[in-house]
């Protein structure tokens, strides 16, 4: 009885410190993600499969590409999946918090410095060039998204049409409208050439190199 | 309270369909929150975008929070948080337990084939909204010459030169104290 209690709180201690280790080590990481993704991803896959041992090399790309298939931040979503498939739903939440935590707080920082001091002309002036900084910044997103997006005539017209859609008619059409529609015809389009025999598999990037990951979170 | 409700619903939309993340957001979140609900202005908004960019961490998640800040304070930034990550944390888990079955679906993957695309439009969109609201072609010729400078200089910086972003963001402060104060 006492031996089967003892063993008991024993696992009990177990799998709470194991999530723990959970929370610490994406709160390890979490910082490292500064001006974006880039570092994060190889941090993650050295942290969970060299030095903890939770994942293969192989999960861990398996880990990288559902994170992608999942609307939100590849860092966020890779952070979920590890924490469910270690611990469950609870895993889950502690390592999303772990990983939130420290830039929440930094960004709430920001803000209220920036609330503070966006008056000052020194700071007013440095903005006015951070912006187009900022504007090179999406640009540059446009430019990665796009090499992996457009690979063929329907998909260049959709980002086309795009545009323009959401230019001029703003006020008219929800977003929300365009993607589930983008959804559609993707699908569409798929069914067209299986019908016609064209089994063309669309080129997609499956191959996680560390490039692929950048433009989810810049 | 029904602010703080709104809040949540708003953020909670854009996390569902934050595919690609980060800039690509820009145009929804622009519609929701300055055009609709008006808890910011456009200068606001295009001012969180930037300290956003500056900041650890993605770049949705950056705004969720300041934005929730700027209109409620703390527990508005925490709404709007939960808001926007609560998505992710569902469709992560329903995919994971779905796994096997989603992995090489053709669907999924065809209709996120259409979504990039869309998503990729979404982004370009950003751009030329920004452009738009900072009015950065349309004043005094020196301020439209030095303001396309900045631009080369930080692309080029980013996509040849293969610096960090935070990098280029530091420097080119410094550049518009130089220029403009």
């Amino acid at each position: 009885m006492r031996a089967s209690k003892e063993i008991n709180s024993f696992w009990k201690k177990g799998l709470e410190s194991s999530l723990f280790q959970i929370f610490i080590t994406f709160l390890k990481i979490s910082p490292v993600s500064f001006g974006g993704g880039y570092a994060l991803i190889p941090v993650i896959e050295k942290e969970v499969v060299d030095r903890k041992k939770w994942l293969s090399a192989k999960e861990i790309s398996d880990v990288f590409s559902l994170a992608q298939s999942a609307p939100g931040a590849i860092a966020l979503n890779s952070a979920i999946f590890i924490g469910y498939r270690l611990k469950g739903g609870l895993g889950a939440i502690i390592a999303l918090l772990g990983i939130l935590i420290p830039t929440f707080f930094i960004m709430i920082v920001f803000s209220v410095a920036f609330i503070y001091m966006k008056d000052i002309p020194k700071v007013e002036a440095a903005f006015m060039s951070i912006r187009t900084t900022v504007l090179a910044l999406i640009v540059y997103a446009a430019m990665k998204m796009g090499k992996k997006a457009l690979v063929d005539i329907p998909t260049i017209a959709l980002a086309a049409m795009t545009v323009l859609i959401m230019y001029f008619f703003n006020h008219m059409i929800h977003p929300i409208v365009l993607i589930a529609g983008g959804g559609v015809v993707g699908i569409s389009i798929y069914l067209l050439r299986t019908l016609k025999g064209e089994h063309r598999p669309y080129k997609q990037a499956n191959s996680p190199s560390q490039d692929n990951y950048s433009d989810y979170m810049i | 309270m029904d602010d703080i409700i709104q809040l949540f619903i708003t953020f909670f939309i854009v996390g569902f369909v934050s595919f690609g993340g980060g800039y690509s957001m820009i145009p929804l979140m622009q519609t929701e929150i300055v055009t609709r609900h008006q808890w910011l202005t456009l200068e606001q908004f295009t001012d969180v975008v930037a300290i956003s960019g500056m900041s650890p961490g993605p770049i949705a998640v950056n705004m969720a929070v300041s934005i929730g800040y700027m209109h409620m304070e703390l527990p508005g930034a925490i709404i709007a948080t939960i808001g926007i990550v609560l998505p992710s944390l569902i469709c992560v888990i329903l995919l994971a337990i779905f796994y096997k079955v989603m992995k090489n679906n053709k669907y999924w993957n065809n209709a996120l084939y259409g979504i990039r695309a869309i998503v990729t439009g979404f982004i370009v969109l950003s751009a030329i909204i920004f452009i738009r609201n900072n009015s950065m072609i349309s004043t005094g010729s020196w301020y439209t010459i030095s303001q396309i400078a900045i631009f080369a200089g930080s692309l080029a910086a980013i996509v040849y030169f293969k610096k960090h972003p935070v990098y280029v963001i530091c420097i080119s402060g410094l550049v518009g104290v130089a220029l403009y104060s």
